[in-house]
């Protein structure tokens, strides 16, 4: 057993973690948040050569991590920052599926997305299927040597900024089979793929992504037809890893943000954190965050292991951390009282990101779920 | 024993329930439906139509053109009219202000102020709170300094809800520094157009510019209008805060939210059935109904006590911590149940200048999960109302 970082992580960590609170201050992350892009250029190259693109990817994918606890170090730094910038997207989604199914030709492209040049999405969620994997409605249908798409994505992040756009689409099957789902690499500039993009409530933006009769070469397509679901629920289990870290880290900001705030604000004379009610509750949080970190080693720990035991993990670590962010968010802005109201204030970010987390690849409930499934399996 | 309604309640129920089908715009309803924000035009247009009916001043006594109901026929009209999606009127004039001058106030102050409130001629802001001064109200140091027939007032107020809006402002200010912190508090009434009055608006972190900061500069403020002595200013407030709470469980909002939720949830599919089927979905569901079945007979309970003459205490407390609850619980479902379209924030469609993102009820959820996180802090925070429980039962 051993709990500590291992060196290099640990460097990672370090150097992260003072980059950011250089970089990364609440005033530069307000004017990120109002910007057009809704993200940072400079930030993003940053990043890129600190390093931290490349820890999430393996040697022979060209980086030097790649493993869930490479995940955890970037993603926890990541939310205690309550960084905005689309690491999940580019690198752990777009980066995994495309080295987990891409030719030779495809996999040179994770050079420029570690190097901070070249962004992705994956446009798989539909407006109707909520947080179904398997549930895929748009089609590919061969013609000739094209690949014809038609269909619609809901709420794809980062799609404006992608280079490539990764497209889920059926080519066999019912609505919701696991069979019969192919993965493409659709470049932005195609005919036929229109993107409504919009901010989005925590940060970043999305869009609404439909493709009309939207051609490509049969070569765009990542893996064998119909067979891109076990690399899909590999890297939305990253995906899931990564955002129990970044939910973990924003609890930590939060915790330490409503302990620095209930020592320093003074009502009826004293200290608002000499009350005993809100000591209870502030310790109330910081055993819930314990919780929460150690669900997070758990779920790194089993990301390299089978489905069955990789998915239970992850599974109890969002409904775990589903339930005890929630808690510290809420009580973070309650035991500050109004000023947490506040868009300026940092707290109003940090339980904006927490909350929102709740709803991608999956909710409390839906964890809960997963969890019962599998644990019955 | 007996839950039902008086024949004479039905037949009122009925009453304001043709008058909100037949007078209630749509433009509003829809609005309020919605989530989208209501400006101050549609605001004053409610409350004329209102006024029109003679319901407005519902609380009011007559002799002052009040419709002087009593709290059970409050309790239905705010039931129906949030069931209707109503606007929410505003009560800082109306309900906060108003029973303050009619008890408290000048013969001169009435005759101005309250045919003004009627009317929509003011929007009046309440400037209690300070950036120092929270749940602990009685430390606030904005100073007014009596000189000839003046005060001149300076410090600053925060957390002034629609003070953008308003041309009024009531204020609580120290006129004794040197006495009890309670002792030395005025109530001012101040005309938010005097010079050395700057209003700044605080963008809260649902994105919208509900309340703001109003700094005092020498601002000069005629003595008449002080309201009743100088330095009770603390009773009036006390006053005020305890005498308008039949609608401190919100027990209508939670119904209307309560619907909303549902409708959502028989639309919203998960695995291939609708959210309303999933069990987890419906079990908290359940729970939260469960909880608002039982408030709604609390709240009758106090109410039907104080219709008949008994003051409301720590009850109003009760109803205000698991009334907030319930209303934040509910919020919390129903930006689950929209699922990732929670996440686009609603800018441009809560303008009204473009199509929604998703399904139309999608929209303003995850805003009004975290605007109503305010509900359980302002009022009196859940914090001080537990206290007060406490206290009282304790008398500690
Ligand atoms: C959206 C919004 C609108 C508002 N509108 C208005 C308005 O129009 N006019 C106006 O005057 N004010 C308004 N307020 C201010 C509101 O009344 C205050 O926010 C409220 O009184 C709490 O004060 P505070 O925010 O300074 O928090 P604080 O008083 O600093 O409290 C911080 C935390 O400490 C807790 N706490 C404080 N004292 C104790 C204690 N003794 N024991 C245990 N816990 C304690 C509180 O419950 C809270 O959790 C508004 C506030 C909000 C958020």
């Amino acid at each position: 057993m051993d709990f500590n970082l291992t060196d290099e992580r640990q460097m990672l960590q370090d150097s992260l973690r003072r980059y950011l609170a250089d970089k990364y201050t609440t005033k530069v992350r307000n004017e990120i948040l109002e910007s057009e892009t809704g993200m940072s250029g400079a930030i993003w190259t940053g990043l890129a050569d600190l390093g931290v693109i490349g820890a999430l990817f393996t040697e022979a994918q060209g980086g030097f991590g790649g493993a869930g606890f490479d995940i955890t170090t970037v993603f926890e730094e990541l939310g205690r920052a309550g960084v905005v910038e689309p690491m999940l997207d580019s690198a752990i989604l777009g980066g995994r599926l495309i080295a987990a199914l891409g030719d030779d030709a495809q996999q040179a492209l994770l050079g420029d997305v570690i190097g901070g040049t070249l962004h992705l999405a994956f446009a798989h969620g539909e407006p109707t299927s909520r947080y179904d994997l398997s549930r895929v409605q748009a089609t590919a249908v061969q013609n000739g040597d094209d690949i014809v798409l038609n269909g619609r994505k809901a709420v794809v992040a980062n799609a404006e900024a992608a280079g490539y756009l990764i497209v889920s689409a059926r080519e066999s099957g019912a609505a919701d089979d696991v069979d019969g789902i192919s993965l493409f690499l659709v470049p932005a500039d195609s005919a036929g793929l229109t993107l409504r993009g919009y901010p989005l409530f925590a940060g970043g933006r999305a869009a609404e992504v439909s493709f009309d009769d939207l051609h490509l070469p049969s070569s765009t397509r990542l893996g064998a037809a119909g067979a891109a679901y076990p690399a899909i629920a590999a890297a939305v289990a990253a995906a899931n890893v990564a955002l129990a870290a970044e939910a973990l880290g924003a609890m930590e900001t939060a915790t330490e943000l409503t302990r620095s705030y209930l020592m320093t604000r003074q009502q009826f004379g004293r200290p608002i954190g000499t009350f005993q009610a809100l000591q209870h509750r502030y310790s109330d949080m910081l055993i819930e965050l314990e919780q929460a970190r150690s669900a997070v080693i758990n779920a790194a720990g089993h990301l390299e292991r089978d489905a069955q035991q990789r998915d239970l993990q992850i599974a109890a670590a969002r409904n775990l951390i589903g339930r005890s962010a929630r808690l510290v968010a809420e009580e973070s802005i309650q035991m500050h009282g109004g000023i947490a109201m506040t868009q300026e204030y940092e707290l109003a970010h940090i339980a904006k990101r927490i909350v929102m987390t709740d709803h991608r690849f999956g909710d409390t409930d839906y964890h809960l779920e997963r969890f019962i499934a599998l644990s019955a399996a | 024993m007996d839950l039902s309604y008086s024949p004479e309640e039905l037949a009122f129920r009925d009453e304001v329930r043709s008058f909100l089908r037949d007078e209630l715009p749509k433009e509003l309803s829809d609005k309020v439906r919605s989530g989208a924000e209501l400006g101050k035009a549609d605001i004053e247009r409610w409350h004329a139509i209102l006024n029109a009916r003679g319901w407005f001043a519902q609380n009011w006594p007559k002799e002052f053109g009040g419709a002087a109901w009593n709290a059970v026929q409050r309790h239905i009209f705010e039931e129906e009219a949030a069931m209707a999606d109503a606007p929410r009127i505003v009560p800082f004039g109306l309900s906060m202000l108003a029973p303050v001058l009619q008890k408290f106030g000048s013969k001169a102050q009435q005759d101005h102020y309250l045919p003004r409130i009627l009317n929509g001629d003011d929007w009046w802001c309440q400037g209690y709170s300070e950036p120092g001064a929270g749940s602990d109200l009685a430390s606030l140091k904005t100073r007014a300094v009596r000189e000839g027939d003046h005060y001149i007032v300076n410090g600053q107020k925060t957390w002034t809800t629609l003070g953008q809006h308003a041309n009024m402002i009531f204020c609580l200010v120290r006129t004794d520094p040197d006495v009890k912190q309670q002792a030395g508090i005025s109530f001012l009434l101040i005309d938010m157009d005097t010079p050395g009055i700057e209003v700044r608006p605080i963008i809260l972190l649902d994105g919208t510019p509900e309340v703001n900061e109003v700094f005092f500069k020498d601002v000069k403020v005629p003595v008449e209008n002080l309201v009743g002595e100088e330095n009770k200013g603390w009773t009036y407030a006390k006053y005020l805060l305890t005498h308008e709470r039949t609608n401190i469980a919100g027990v209508g909002f939670s119904r209307a939210g309560l619907d909303t939720l549902k409708r959502i949830a028989r639309i919203e599919m998960s695995g291939g059935r609708p959210l309303i089927e999933n069990p987890h979905f419906a079990a908290r569901l359940a729970k939260v109904e469960i909880d608002l079945m039982a408030m709604a007979t609390t709240n009758l309970r106090i109410i039907s006590q104080a219709a008949g003459g008994a003051a409301p205490g720590v009850e109003s407390s009760m109803l205000k911590v698991k009334g907030t609850i319930i209303r934040q619980e509910i919020n919390d479902l129903t930006r689950r149940a929209v699922g990732p379209y929670a996440m686009p924030f609603p800018s441009e469609t809560l303008e009204g200048n473009n199509d929604p993102v998703g399904p139309d009820y999608a929209g303003p959820q995850s805003a009004q999960y975290f605007n109503n996180r305010k509900l359980s802090i302002f009022g009196g925070s859940n914090e001080i109302q537990r206290g007060i429980i406490a206290k009282v039962k304790m008398g500690g």
